[in-house]
């Protein structure tokens, strides 16, 4: 099973199951390294159909560890695509009357190019010799496939996490092309604390002897145990304390009493090992690397003189921010921030705290509260634009 | 949504006081009342500033620009001259500094409108004059140790700090009992004694 995923992930770096844009030597991905990307390519996934005034799009941003397969079932996996609760026929974001894009991130390593990509140059993949990716350059690649589909303006714009972070950077770089924006438990710069966070997986990855030096995949090896711990590390930071009590508490894994040994005696232990054994077959430790430092050098305020108003100044994008009280990865207060600064640049602002315990993953799972703003925001937003139920 | 008798004419008058297609934000917007009715009558840009997240969790799911904020500490965020009115209706008594509140209002808004309760209205007189314990009524419902309006005043008080603001009235309207308007023509005293409810136009 594991293997077969494994393999299954690797055939997805540069023919992946999902359409594939590419983009040759004419066109260029500018990045903020101050380099050029080219040739690369973007896979994404669309659901509904784009009307004829090309209004009706919607462009989803995945988070750190999601993909392009936002709502059909995922090809490495099996399982459903990770916001199907919310996306689809009938459901709040309808697909029946919404023309859905989601594209993986430039960097990640399902289909887009990414650190696990065959380098052209070289024939090999192209492991740390790619430059470094930001959320800007993400979503620079992302405004290149809505031109290609030849979209003016997207309807929307959400995402949550490093989600949310393309949501803002596509408002601040594009003000013009985003009718209204949702961006959900995030934040306009990556805190102290995060930035430590991703510190740590990084470390555990590259502590990992068979990492060599990035260029694994060229020895036909994966740093899993480090990858794994990375993914353990991060886990804990997506959920609360408290769901985590609630789940699990000191309950005992499959036996009666301790061990007095280093096996996992405590359900939290299998789980989180669990955690990390499953992420590492889907996922590419070096697009791991990338994506947490991406997000690590996301500050939208320092991109503007150093006040995030000015990000959007003169912005006539509808807003909708949505935090959990819970979430101790992006509290509520770096929303808020952010709704000051919209406040002060007089953006139309709506910001929903939603009550629950279940931490920054809350995002991802079925929230009635956070479905109902979801759905009234949109609704609204759909009338202002002229777009018929 | 429910709204008692005292609040709907209320809502009507501030109603009356906005042109269509204005620029308002409403500060403690509730459930969101006001704004739907703003936006239903007269196509407004409405914004709304609410303290406590269900009113604004509901607002938002009924398609309404509402965010969590307190008006004494969140108002500093907003623009100069940000939007055309600034509502603050029967919520200046709960806040925790009118005077500031007051003056934020007049910063944001070309115009600022404010309704508040007049504790200067007869009942609330007689109450004390010769009950001797602090009124409840069926719009003030509240027990002094429990109520949210911490700093109620009378239309008197409350013209006396729009001077000290330097705010112009350019309107105001004071709802006798039953919701009625009181005459124009009658003496601020008369408000002040038969008024239960005043609504106010400012500008500065």
């Amino acid at each position: 099973m594991a293997a077969q995923r494994a393999a299954r992930t690797k055939d997805e770096v540069d023919h992946p199951s999902s359409p594939v844009l590419q983009f040759g030597p004419d066109k260029p991905l500018k990045l903020d390294a101050g380099t050029l990307l080219s040739p690369f390519q973007i896979a994404y996934q669309t659901y509904g159909t784009l009307n004829d005034a090309r209004s009706n799009a919607i462009l989803v941003c995945h988070a750190l560890t999601g993909d392009q397969h936002v709502a059909n079932t995922n090809p490495v996996t099996g399982k459903p695509g990770w916001w199907e609760v919310l996306i689809g026929p009938g459901k709040i974001i309808d697909t029946n009357r919404f023309f859905v894009i989601c594209s993986n991130v430039v960097g990640g390593c399902l289909g887009s190019t990414g650190p696990a990509s065959t380098n052209p140059a070289t024939g090999k993949p192209y492991g740390l010799d790619l430059p470094i990716i930001t959320i800007r350059d993400m979503v620079r690649a992302q405004a290149m496939l809505i031109d290609h589909f030849g979209i003016e303006k997207l309807f929307c714009v959400l995402g949550g996490s490093m989600g949310g972070m393309q949501v803002l950077e596509w408002v601040a770089s594009y003000p013009e092309r985003v009718f209204c924006a949702l961006p959900i438990a995030t934040g306009a710069r990556h805190s102290s604390q995060n930035i430590a966070f991703h510190e740590v997986g990084r470390q555990a990855v590259m502590a990992d002897p068979d990492w060599h030096g990035g260029k694994y995949l060229d020895f036909g090896k994966r740093p899993e145990k480090g990858l794994a711990v990375a993914r353990m590390a991060a886990h804990i930071t997506y959920l609360s304390e408290a769901a985590l009590h609630r789940k699990f508490g000191r309950n005992l894994q499959d036996r009666e009493a301790l061990t007095f040994g280093f096996d996992a005696d405590f359900q939290i232990e299998s789980y989180l090992r669990h955690q990390g054994m499953t992420f590492v077959d889907r996922f590419d430790a070096n697009s791991y690397l990338y994506l947490t430092r991406a997000m690590d050098y996301f500050d939208l305020a320092a991109d503007h003189g150093g006040r995030l108003a000015d990000a959007f100044a003169g912005t006539k994008t509808r807003f909708c921010l949505v935090s959990f009280t819970s979430d101790w990865l992006f509290p509520t207060e770096e929303s808020r921030s952010i709704v000051h600064a919209l406040n002060a640049a007089g953006a139309s602002v709506s910001f929903v705290e939603i009550e629950t315990d279940r931490g920054h993953d809350a995002f991802l799972l079925d929230e009635p509260e956070l479905f109902a703003a979801i759905n009234g925001f949109i609704a609204s937003a759909a009338r202002a634009r002229g777009l018929s139920a | 949504m429910s709204v008692n008798r005292a609040q709907r004419v209320d809502l009507e008058v501030v109603t009356d006081l906005i042109p269509p297609n204005s620029r308002v934000l409403d500060v403690g917007s509730g459930d969101g009342v006001l704004l739907e009715l703003l936006q239903g009558t007269k196509q407004v840009d409405g914004r709304g500033l609410e303290l406590s997240q269900r009113g604004v969790n509901e607002c938002v799911a009924r398609g309404l620009s509402v965010i969590q904020g307190d008006a004494d500490t969140d108002l500093k965020f907003y623009a100069d001259k940000g939007f055309d009115f600034v509502v603050l209706s029967q919520t200046l008594q709960a806040t925790r500094n009118p005077k500031v509140v007051l003056d934020e209002l007049l910063r944001i808004g070309n115009r600022a409108i404010v309704s508040f309760p007049n504790f200067g209205h007869w009942r609330v007189r007689f109450s004390l004059l010769i009950k001797g314990r602090m009124p409840v009524t069926k719009d003030l419902p509240y027990s002094w140790y429990d109520t949210p309006n911490i700093h109620f005043c009378t239309i008197r008080d409350f013209v006396n700090l729009c001077e000290e603001l330097g705010a112009t009235v350019e309107k105001a309207t004071a709802l006798d009992a039953n919701g009625q308007k009181i005459g124009l023509s009658m003496p601020w005293w008369f408000w002040n004694f038969f008024g239960q409810q005043a609504v106010f136009l400012l500008r500065r």
